[in-house]
């Protein structure tokens, strides 16, 4: 797994990546009550907004990680937000992209970075 | 945080895994570990417990003995009939400014000899001051310092505050009184900001903690942050003083002129006479250009403060409270419409992050209340 500062996780799986919030994004957002997530087949570069994700506290968007298409998104979540808050580094995952330039995951932190960022 | 002040509780918030944040000029839990969801659904479905000793309480105290002075003194500076408050009795009241705007919501007392006033934690510097200019000749005006404030809501409570004292059962909604807990003097009103049955209790801060894990050791009673206060106010349709209310909202405006009584109204004996009334008698005759109502988006995004609401593809008002409704199980609203666009059905528009999504006009609260009546 590899993480951003904005605490999102990103899993290799063949030849796409899922991404999702981490548990402790999951924690501090509280309740999630709404999640609007993008199309599939949606070219994204790093930094664009793609997900809002709103809990019963405020709404927070979720940007891409990376550069690539998105190519599958969660809908289920879009039915029981609150699976974020239950599962949120496996069944509630956001959406797979297909990433052109993998190295640029090598700039993310690992496991042992990130949980130096939230301490 | 270093500025901020501390409520008599603070220890027990932050033991009970309490997350805290500064509120009103004070740290308070806006939630515990169970979370923003679960502390409202127990309120709903048991007890909840709320240190609510931000909160300003102010005695008036005629200087001549006599309550009615006092009541006819503050009936200057509210819509309100204070003297047809009788003892013991409770009643929700708002202090106008000139312009006929709400300069606080608050609420009085009648304690026999003197009033009790109950202000929000943001305003009490400025509504002492308002009082002290205006009330200071006929009254003493007197900030109670030394005392926490303890809201305790919900089906159960009844049951969970009468373990404590029993003399609370007896209560009717909006009673007032004092009763006894292990020789000390406790303040109680049936009362509360949820939309259920509930209390809200004024103890010595000395006892404060004490008073509160007594309620917390009983299975039924759960403590509450300033979270899902917010969203069971929310969906009781109660506003919020400084989002949903301000200098800038009248009670007209505000749907609150069931709080003004008819003897302060046009043809009222005591018409009048209070900060503005030109403008609030006229709307309450004429009505207001624009209306608080409750909002029912459809979907589950909630709509928050500030959005802006159209009506085809006209601005016609604006939210300012929104927030999930975890007992209706959808996203609820409150915020101001046109006049003409005020009625019940009304379908909106929203917007929300640069898309107009529907919304609907519904009735407040959202879900019955519950009160003891």
């Amino acid at each position: 797994m590899k993480y951003t500062e904005d605490h999102e996780w990103l899993r290799v799986d063949g030849d796409v990546v899922v991404v999702g919030i981490t548990e402790h994004a999951s924690t501090q957002l509280g309740d999630v009550v709404f999640i609007e997530l993008p199309e599939a087949e949606t070219q994204v570069t790093k930094g664009d907004d793609v997900v809002v994700i709103e809990s019963v506290k405020a709404a927070s968007d979720i940007s891409a990680p990376v550069d690539g298409e998105i190519v599958e998104v969660n809908d289920a979540l879009a039915d029981t937000p609150g699976k974020v808050n239950e599962d949120p580094t496996g069944d509630a995952w956001f959406f797979k992209m297909k990433v052109e330039d993998m190295s640029q995951l090598d700039d993310l932190m690992d496991e042992d970075a990130y949980n130096e960022l939230i301490g | 945080m270093s500025d901020l002040k501390r409520t008599p509780l603070f220890d027990l918030h932050v033991a009970a895994g309490a997350r805290m944040v500064p509120f009103a000029g004070y740290e308070l839990p806006v939630q515990y570990a169970a979370g923003v969801m679960k502390e409202h659904l127990h309120t709903r479905e048991a007890a909840g417990l709320f240190d609510v000793s931000h909160m300003g309480q102010v005695l008036l105290i005629p200087k001549s003995g006599r309550i009615e002075d006092a009541q006819a003194a503050l009936e200057t500076l509210v819509p309100v009939s204070i003297l047809g408050l009788g003892e013991g009795r409770q009643r929700y009241a708002l202090f106008t400014n000139d312009g006929g705007g709400i300069l606080d919501d608050l609420m009085v007392a009648n304690r026999g000899d003197h009033l009790l006033l109950v202000v929000n934690a943001a305003c009490k510097a400025d509504d002492i001051a308002h009082l002290q200019t205006h009330l200071s000749d006929i009254c003493e005006i007197r900030p109670i310092s030394d005392r926490a404030l303890l809201a305790i809501q919900g089906p159960k409570a009844d049951v969970a505050l009468s373990t404590l004292v029993p003399g609370a059962a007896d209560m009717r909604f909006m009673d007032a009184t004092a009763l006894d807990w292990h020789g000390v003097e406790v303040w109680v009103s049936r009362s509360g900001y949820t939309g259920e049955d509930g209390y809200e209790v004024s103890v010595p801060e000395g006892i404060a903690a004490k008073f509160a894990e007594a309620l917390l050791a009983l299975d039924m009673v759960k403590p509450i942050g300033l979270g899902a206060r917010d969203s069971l106010r929310l969906e009781a349709g109660l506003c919020l003083y400084g989002s949903d209310i301000d200098t800038n909202t009248t009670p007209v405006e505000a749907a609150l002129e069931w709080a003004i009584q008819k003897v302060r109204r046009r043809g009222g004996d005591r018409e009048g006479g209070f900060p503005g009334a030109d403008r609030i008698l006229r709307e309450l005759e004429e009505g207001a250009p624009r209306r608080r109502v409750g909002l029912l988006p459809e979907g589950r995004a909630p709509m928050r403060v500030g959005t802006e609401l159209f009506a085809e593809d006209r601005s016609v008002g604006g939210i300012t409270s929104g927030a999930y409704g975890p007992s209706i199980e959808r996203p609820v609203s409150m915020g101001y419409v046109t006049a003409e666009h005020a009625e019940n059905g009304t379908k909106l528009d929203g917007e929300v992050r640069g898309k107009r999504m529907p919304v609907t006009v519904a009735g407040m609260p959202f879900r019955p209340s519950n009160y003891k009546r």
